[in-house]
């Protein structure tokens, strides 16, 4: 167990209301590694990142991030939460987005002209990392899905997080915006090393930046290397039902044989947003 | 409404000149204007929010308080602010969550209305002070009343001022938000107290039927003009401002009421600047 691990779970349980949602959780989190949490809907990855936040706390074991208990407003974090719509009038551009994740959470106005104009430089390098310079003056209702992700994801590194945790990146984005969107979270981890917690529903498009897997399934989670914890056996294990995986000549892992039934174990809605 | 005495000249510095001498009409420029900056600006945060609705609901809560202040013989302004700042308390902790926000604000407008037309049945005074509170009553505001808007509206905006920031995060990315520590629960209740308070004193102006007439759609034509908060912000006070001072102005010449003109002024600025808008898309492609 190494001391300078960025996250550790320590027969971590976390539950929802009343309900417990998964427990016995035991792993740790290295720098510079990206995590790719998948499960089934409700099995509670969004819960995962709600305890790293700080949202919510433990239902029992003991979680460090950074060295601490989790606590809302580490500044060491970024978050990526899912996407939602915005409204495409919305008088609101992707500098103004990136500017609030470095001072958004700051009372009263802004004073003074040379730190405006360090704010200003601040957001052009974080717009600068995700690639973002082209668009990030048009409001953000008129940009495409990818677009609009490569902001949030540049406001969550305005603030230089040690820890970036991101809630389905990849969802509702075409196959080749996929694959940038995997490959530019791969590149910043790497080049600022960076720890990654990214939710995922399908592995495939990040196979090639992962570099553990976090299996949250059946009140339970299992972390590992993908073709170690992605496999016949130790999902079958997991669920308790016979499931298959299936690797194809590129390397991708296809998961078969979770009914709907073992899919959504608790799909009352809208259970994996809190 | 004095068009008897005087024309319009279309020379705007001896029109002013020859208003001014009124003090009903100083009166109407002076809170006019503080409510045009104070609307324009909570404006852009009643869009940006889409509290349209929070907003349309305050300002019927607003047609209780003037109702009361008419039975109880004070200015009404003091019924406004009281009841209208009331009611966001109660909008504002009670519609924390999406799915109850709307019923909460339906049933608060729907009690408060009830109270007006019982206000309204005990009053035994003159049923033109019902039509004011209803439409407005620009050339009626009291010098006292004048100032108290002045003081009422600086305060509100600086409480904005104050939440600027955590009130565009919360707005823009509650969830974010919420993870980086802003309080977005008190941000939201603190806006709608900013809300009512421009409410109260903007339907001195307009009445409680008109109030989008400043508080929506000079920010909404705002909106479509400016990608910028700032610019926004700056463009629906002009617009809110520019509402105004031509309603009075007209309505000081001529003979339909100022409202009507503040109203006309707004639907055609908004309808504007949807085609503006839809222009200036079109020209970038």
């Amino acid at each position: 167990m190494t001391a300078s691990a960025v996250v550790r779970a320590d027969e971590l349980a976390a539950s929802y209301g009343p309900a417990e949602v998964w427990s016995g959780a035991n792993f740790e989190i290295g720098p510079g590694e990206l995590v790719v949490v998948l499960g089934p809907n409700g099995a509670g990855k969004s819960t995962l990142l709600r305890l790293l936040l700080g949202l919510v706390s433990p239902a029992a074991g003991r979680l460090e991030v950074l060295g601490s208990t989790p606590r809302r407003g580490n500044p060491h974090i970024g978050y990526v939460p899912q996407a939602r719509p915005v409204e495409a009038e919305t008088a609101f551009r992707g500098l103004d987005l990136v500017r609030l994740g470095l001072d958004g959470h700051r009372f009263g106005l802004p004073v003074g002209r040379r730190a405006a104009r360090e704010a200003r430089a601040r957001v052009a390098e974080a717009v600068a990392a995700v690639g973002a310079e082209r668009y990030a003056g048009r409001r953000i209702g008129q940009l495409s899905g990818g677009e609009r992700q490569r902001l949030w994801l540049a406001q969550a590194l305005v603030g230089k997080p040690d820890l970036l945790l991101l809630d389905e990146p990849l969802a509702s984005l075409d196959l080749r915006a996929q694959a940038a969107m995997a490959e530019l979270v791969g590149e910043l981890a790497r080049e600022l090393s960076l720890s990654v917690v990214l939710v995922a529903h399908d592995l495939n498009p990040l196979r090639h930046v992962v570099d553990r897997v976090c299996y949250v399934a059946a009140g339970k989670v299992m972390i590992g290397e993908p073709e170690k914890v992605v496999t016949t056996e130790v999902l079958s294990e997991l669920y308790q039902a016979p499931v298959e995986v299936l690797v194809d000549s590129r390397g991708r892992r296809f998961v078969v044989g979770i009914d709907e039934e073992l899919a959504h174990p608790h799909s009352h809605g809208e259970s994996e947003r809190r | 409404m004095t068009a008897a005495l005087y024309s319009l000249s279309w020379n705007l510095v001896r029109d002013f000149q020859q208003m001014w001498e009124f003090s009903f009409m100083r009166n109407a420029l002076e809170a006019g204007t503080v409510v045009s900056v104070v609307a324009g600006i909570v404006g852009y945060f009643v869009v940006l929010r889409r509290s349209s609705f929070a907003a349309h609901a305050l300002s019927h809560v607003g047609f209780a308080g003037g109702a009361g202040a008419a039975l109880l013989v004070v200015s009404p302004l003091w019924g406004l602010l009281g009841f209208c700042v009331g009611a966001a308390v109660v909008m504002g902790a009670m519609g924390q969550r999406l799915r109850d926000r709307d019923v909460v604000i339906g049933i608060v407008l729907m009690f408060s209305l009830g109270l007006g037309y019982l206000f309204i049945n005990l009053y035994t005074g003159n049923s033109a002070d019902v039509y004011s509170i209803l439409f407005g009553q620009i050339f009626g505001i009291a010098a006292n009343d004048v100032l108290v808007t002045l003081a009422v509206g600086l305060a509100s905006l600086l409480a904005l001022a104050a939440l600027y920031r955590p009130l565009l995060f919360a707005s823009v990315d509650p969830e974010v938000a919420e993870a980086r520590r802003v309080p977005v629960s008190f941000v939201s209740v603190a806006f709608m107290v900013i809300v009512g308070v421009a409410v109260a004193v903007s339907v001195q102006v307009v009445g409680v039927l008109l109030i989008f007439a400043l508080l929506v759609a000079p920010a909404a034509a705002a909106e479509r003009l400016s990608a910028r908060p700032a610019g926004a912000i700056a463009l629906s006070v002009a617009i809110a401002l520019v509402c105004t001072w031509t309603g009075l102005l007209l309505g000081f010449y001529y003979t339909p009421p100022v409202s009507f003109f503040i109203t006309s002024l707004a639907t055609f600025f908004y309808l504007a600047s949807r085609g503006a808008g839809r222009l200036l898309v079109g020209l970038r492609r």
